[in-house]
């Protein structure tokens, strides 16, 4: 693990693989990851505001426990994206079919219970504060 | 510039997703600072090294494709701005939990 982290702060080492590309499909994989990028910073924003902007939630603590969550996925989401653009790079390099990964699907289902969580504490408080 | 134009104007899409992303990162440097500085000297030393994440980010992303020659790509700045914004969050991390007390 600690030897993929080295691997990625070392361009010389990418640029020792395979052939160098069409410098388009480069251009391309960064661009890639750059979304990824902006999407884990909308995470890390919106625990940001989550934090400040919502008021309390029924459960104690909810709100930060969301918050921190938020914050976490975020930032797992801009580390992924680094892993998954070496990936890319170098399967570009050496010809090979481009990585598959699960990872889209996992954090879409993540995203999709937190926001269902949110609801039901909504919910729960708009009903209990009659 | 010397090259023969790419049509897609690939190096041009490439320029503007960073200067999309330094947007984003300032976006949310912005509330985090806020987030850090309702009060506390804890809280004003979290805004403090937000403001120095977020300069460090601008230093990194800004002079990425203003260059009118063939385009670079890759390098040691993709992990190092992925690293900033891990760093960002982490402060946004300690700036929630310091609000707990």
């Amino acid at each position: 693990m600690w030897e993929a982290i080295r691997r990625w702060f070392d361009p010389a080492e990418m640029r020792s693989v395979g052939e160098p590309p069409d410098y388009r499909f480069s251009l391309a994989n960064e661009r890639t990851f750059l979304a990824w990028l902006r999407t884990g910073l909308a995470l890390v924003g919106g625990g940001l505001a989550t934090a400040q902007f919502l008021p309390p939630l029924p459960m104690s603590h909810l709100r930060e426990v969301l918050a921190v969550a938020l914050l976490l996925l975020g930032g797992a989401v801009a580390i992924r994206a680094v892993d998954h653009w070496a990936r890319t790079e170098r399967a570009i390099r050496l010809g090979q079919e481009l990585p598959a990964s699960r990872f889209p699907a996992i954090l879409a289902l993540a995203v999709g219970a937190g926001a269902l969580l949110l609801v039901v504490a909504v919910l729960v408080r708009a009903i209990g504060g009659r | 510039m010397s090259t023969p134009r790419d049509p897609g104007l690939q190096p041009e899409r490439t320029r503007l997703a960073w200067r999309r992303t330094l947007l984003t990162v300032t976006v949310v440097a912005a509330l985090a600072v806020r987030l850090a500085s309702t009060g506390g000297t804890t809280g004003a030393l979290i805004a403090g090294l937000t403001v120095l994440v977020w300069g460090a980010l601008l230093v990194l992303c800004w002079p990425r494709g203003t260059g009118t020659g063939p385009a670079r790509t890759g390098g040691r700045t993709l992990p190092l701005v992925a690293s900033g914004i891990v760093g960002l969050a982490l402060l946004g991390v300690l700036a929630v939990i310091r609000g707990l007390w």
